[in-house]
């Protein structure tokens, strides 16, 4: 029992150290399933600290750690709050699942020599991912970002095995991606110029103040431009297709899940506590340029996933219009605009995950996730495709599914802002997902297979961890309490509104 | 047994049946056995809790709350009732009817309709106990999903047209117009649970309420107002007797039920009298009401002519709903269960021609009155009391429909509705007539249906299990009409 007090203290440093120490160690395992058995072990237990998280911050509140022992601002500070706890359990719950799941796929995609460096590569994009969340310091959150880019990369590349295009995928996403992690280092040092910390609970007390500084004006630019790229905001979306098609399949569900909606969330932070804007430059470019940016990409996106053959790149093009929501629900700055935001978040990597995972098992039997490839898959691997169909109406915002929550609550925020117009645009896109996703579900259910193609269904190591995130659209379709109420938690103190 | 479980059993019954029904799938008798013992078993417990109902009970349970504040939540009023009563005795004998039929056309995948009708089944009776707004829109969709299958049941470029328009339109308008009406009612109330006197009085601007009605009017889809009627006529590649139960009676009643909930319920009658946010309906309803009709005379095929004139009919409801007048709204909920009965034999006589003959134009159909005269003999009743004669049930609630006409001094709406009846006997009565008085156009046609008796050449009908249901239900809208005094008595609380 001692033991367990003595290690609760520090389990925010645990969350990030115990993945990123492990990064190495599955290097040098190399030889057969040991590095995905001990990746597996590594994602489970980080799962299982976020989960202690929670459970901590629910009952006493935000959790505040000096690594170290250096107190800030002069030594790097850990903060676990109702905003980012949600979005720990998101990553290391998702990287729990599919970790799980990668086993067989990754046999089936991946040369035997770079198994373990696949895996190597995940654990170290799995810690930077919880390294960005839970930092409570800018500097910091930039070497987390760079972890996770630089991983991300590996991980992209590591497609090459199956398509050569995954390489200039991963070198497109390379060249975007240090723009983005440079503009937003270059942000982070002006605002260490003018404030002189870099402590993000600092900067929340001293940028305000000098809002009308020019310097922090530019820093604002860099920093949003710099985090836009990294989330795939419409026009800065480029890489995210090809990245998201060649990866492989285990990748990609890892990366679309949780890599972009981590960066929404710095991106939330930096907005809503470090510059807080309530008038001027700021908040005019969250009326004048996330927004209009937000709605385009949310239609534009949507009508070019329609069009795509193959599957991979459509759910990467929806992805890009369900980022749109997203950033929708940010650029109101209303309590409920950004409940619907984090809300989509948590909701919408449980079903992209869940749809990619889908796509795996399609990858695995039939080694084609085209249009032409799922056809007659409705009877020959019935439970993939049901994993996929649900994943899709949960796309769609089907009542009892997470995405009709995330619906709900974008549609009353823009009500509530008195923007019908918008509540119009979001329902628009949402009848497009209905032809992209109805058009997978004819090929697969109403199309013959092609003659002489015998398939069995996949292997249950990967049904099964697919299934735990369908039932999981689900659960928190059906029950939404615990989300809503953590969403509505954090919106209201990041915005600095009292319960 | 506790009416708060029976409650939640009548969602669940049909849903454990569908377990059944899969793990039955390869022996057929079997998993008919389980569809009708689950059809049974339904309606008993759909007819225990009217007992309730009618001594005053309002029996409920929350199942679960989905969002803090918007639970999924039963409870049962008179309107629901009426509507679970109805769609729960037809899908008794339809069941019977749905054997006959899929064996008599050797259908494929009949293991998924089963399924898929028995989901429909629940979703029908989620959406006729739903306690609120919210909780109904999730069965309303649900119904809409699970219907897909069966509307894109035969798999041909045919069926998957139909069954895209037929899904296309039905989540568009309900995503687009009905959830935003949603939203914005539970925004304006704070709450979207359905009261006595409606909820929405002091809460919206008045000159707003005709755009909140108009959202939910045109959100409907199912209750197929123009222009957002077109699903209707495409879902007619469906198999007969999903058309019949439930495109004749679950989904598109299940579309005018929500009219009549959301106009009692959410709005309340006398905000919609006082403010006349209601007579652009009055004019979009009568519009549909007369133009389905004429359309409906154009038709030769049968299902697409029995379509249109669906349509017409559940303008009908509508259209009683917007005079927002006590008879009105008696007699739309009448004529939920009296078109219900004539138009499910309808489609079954429909079906036993066709299963009989494979003949779907009504051009081909001369003669055939004198070869399947118990199918055509239901087909006349069934005919006779959508037109509205006694002594069919029909009369009965187009009476009360007139009467909430007259009762708001809207002389043209009951000029209307009796043009309407005129048309009714235009596109429905050459049907008879051509079988029973036009000689037969081939000599001697040779039946399909496995029932036939050579012995005697006369008669050819459809197998029994075809023919026996129509004539059921025929006999039914006779009984009825001698019974609609006791709906009455049932729906009197809802306008009091």
């Amino acid at each position: 029992m001692t033991a367990v007090a003595a290690v609760l203290p520090h389990l925010p440093v645990l969350q990030v150290v115990v993945p990123l120490i492990s990064a190495p160690i599955c290097f040098l395992l190399r030889r057969g399933d040991l590095p995905w058995a001990f990746a597996t072990l590594i994602s489970w237990l980080a799962f299982a600290t976020s989960a202690v998280l929670l459970s901590t911050v629910m009952a006493d509140g935000p959790i505040h750690y000096e690594i170290g022992g250096w107190a800030p601002p002069w030594g790097i500070e850990y903060v676990v709050d109702a905003t980012n706890v949600l979005v720990l359990l998101l990553v290391s719950g998702i990287g729990a699942v599919v970790s799980t799941y990668a086993r067989r796929s990754v046999l089936a995609e991946i040369p035997a020599s770079q198994r373990g460096l696949y895996y190597t590569a995940y654990l170290l994009c799995l810690a930077g991912l919880l390294g960005v969340t839970i930092t409570g310091d800018a500097f910091n959150v930039f070497v987390f970002l760079e972890i996770t880019s630089l991983s991300s990369y590996v991980l992209v590349a590591s497609g090459a095995g199956i398509d050569r295009r995954a390489l200039t995928a991963s070198y497109n996403y390379l060249v975007m991606g240090t723009v983005g992690a440079t503009f937003f280092v270059i942000g982070v040092g002006l605002l260490y110029m003018v404030t002189g910390t870099l402590n993000i609970a600092d900067l929340h007390e001293r940028v305000p103040p000098l809002l009308h500084n020019r310097t922090i004006h530019v820093a604002f630019g860099f920093i949003v431009v710099g985090l836009g790229l990294k989330l795939a905001l419409f026009p800065l979306h480029t890489w995210l297709p090809n990245a998201y098609t060649y990866a492989p399949s285990s990748g990609t569900a890892f990366l679309a899940a949780t890599s972009t909606k981590v960066s929404v969330y710095v991106l939330v932070r930096f907005l809503f506590v470090v510059f807080a804007p309530t008038s001027g430059l700021m908040a005019l470019t969250m009326d004048y340029v996330l927004f209009p940016l937000a709605v385009i990409g949310m239609m534009a996106a949507t009508i070019a996933a329609i069009y795509q053959y193959n599957l991979k790149r459509l759910l990467a093009y929806s992805s890009i219009a369900q980022l749109g929501y997203m950033v929708l629900g940010i650029s109101y700055g209303t309590v409920d605009g950004l409940t619907a935001a984090i809300l989509h978040l948590f909701n919408h990597a449980l079903m992209k995950g869940a749809l990619f995972l889908a796509l795996g098992c399609v990858m695995l039997r039939v080694g084609d996730v085209t249009m032409h490839g799922v056809r007659g898959l409705g009877r020959q691997m019935p439970w993939t495709m049901a994993a996929f169909v649900v994943g899709g109406l949960s796309l769609i915002g089907v009542p009892l599914t997470v995405g009709f929550i995330s619906k709900w609550y974008l549609v009353t925020a823009a009500l509530e802002d008195d923007r019908w117009w918008v509540a119009g645009f979001i329902m628009a896109s949402s009848l497009l997902a209905v032809i992209y996703i109805w058009k997978v579900v004819e090929a697969a259910y109403l199309r013959e297979p092609p003659a002489g193609r015998t398939i069995r269904e996949a292997p249950l190591a990967m049904l099964v961890p697919t299934w735990m995130l369908v039932l999981a659209n689900i659960w928190f379709g059906v029950d939404a309490d615990l989300t809503v109420s953590v969403a509505r938690t954090a919106a209201m103190s990041l915005l600095g509104v009292a319960p | 047994m506790n009416p708060s479980f029976l409650l939640a059993a009548t969602l669940l019954l049909p849903l454990v049946g569908t377990l059944f029904i899969a793990l039955t799938g390869s022996r057929p008798n079997l998993r008919e056995a389980v569809t009708l013992v689950t059809a049974g078993l339904l309606a008993v417990i759909v007819y225990s809790l009217l007992q309730d109902v009618l001594a005053g009970a309002r029996p409920a349970v929350t199942l679960v709350e989905v969002i803090p504040g918007l639970p999924m939540r039963l409870e049962i009023e008179p309107l629901g009732m009426l509507f679970a009563c109805v769609a729960s005795g037809l899908w008794i004998v339809n069941s019977l009817y749905s054997i006959g039929y899929m064996r008599g056309n050797h259908e494929h995948q009949q293991t998924r309709f089963y399924i898929c009708f028995a989901v429909a089944i629940s979703s029908a009776m989620g959406i006729a106990f739903a306690g609120n707004m919210f909780t109904l829109f999730i069965f309303y969709e649900v119904l809409t999903l699970s219907t897909y299958p069966l509307v894109a049941h035969k798999e041909t470029e045919e069926a998957k047209r139909g069954a895209r328009v037929y899904l296309g339109l039905l989540i568009g308008t309900s995503i687009g117009f009905q959830m935003v009406a949603i939203i914005w009612t539970e925004l304006a109330a704070g709450t979207l649970d359905f009261a006595a006197g409606g909820i929405l009085r002091g809460k919206v601007d008045p000159t707003m309420l005709p755009f909140l009605l108009a959202l939910y009017m045109f959100g409907i889809g199912k209750a197929a107002l123009m222009p957002f009627h077109r699903w209707l006529p495409s879902a007619m590649v469906a198999p007969t007797p999903v058309s019949a139960l439930l495109h004749a009676v679950a989904v598109v009643k299940a579309g005018v039920f929500t009219v009549l909930k959301v106009v009692v319920y959410i709005f309340g009658i006398d905000l919609l009298a006082e403010t006349g946010a209601s007579h652009w309906l009055i004019g979009v309803a009568s519009f549909t009401l007369i133009v389905a009709s004429l359309v409906a005379l154009t038709r030769d095929n049968l299902k697409a002519r029995l379509a249109y004139s669906t349509i017409s009919q559940l303008a009908y409801i509508v259209l009683g709903a917007a005079l927002a007048s006590t008879y009105g709204i008696l007699g739309g909920a009448l004529h939920i269960a009296t078109h219900a009965l004539g138009k499910i034999t309808l489609f079954m006589c429909a079906g036993a021609i066709y299963v009989a003959t494979h003949k779907t134009e009504i051009s081909e159909m001369d003669g055939l009155g004198r070869r399947m005269p118990f199918t055509y003999g239901a087909f006349l009743i069934g005919a006779l009391s959508i037109i509205g004669l006694p002594p069919f049930a029909g009369v009965w609630s187009k009476w009360y429909l007139a009467m909430g006409a007259v009762d708001t001094g809207m002389w043209l709406v009951v000029a209307i509705y009796m043009i309407s009846s005129l048309l009714n006997v235009a596109y429905l009565i050459p049907v008879v007539a051509r079988g029973f008085f036009r000689p037969s156009a081939e000599p001697a046609p040779q039946s399909v249906g496995a029932a036939a008796a050579p012995a005697r050449s006369g008669i050819q009908e459809a197998p029994l299990l075809c023919v026996l249901p129509p004539c059921l239900t025929a006999a039914g809208c006779i009984v009825l009409f001698f019974y609609a005094d006791e709906v009455i008595a049932l729906l009197r609380p809802i306008v009091q």
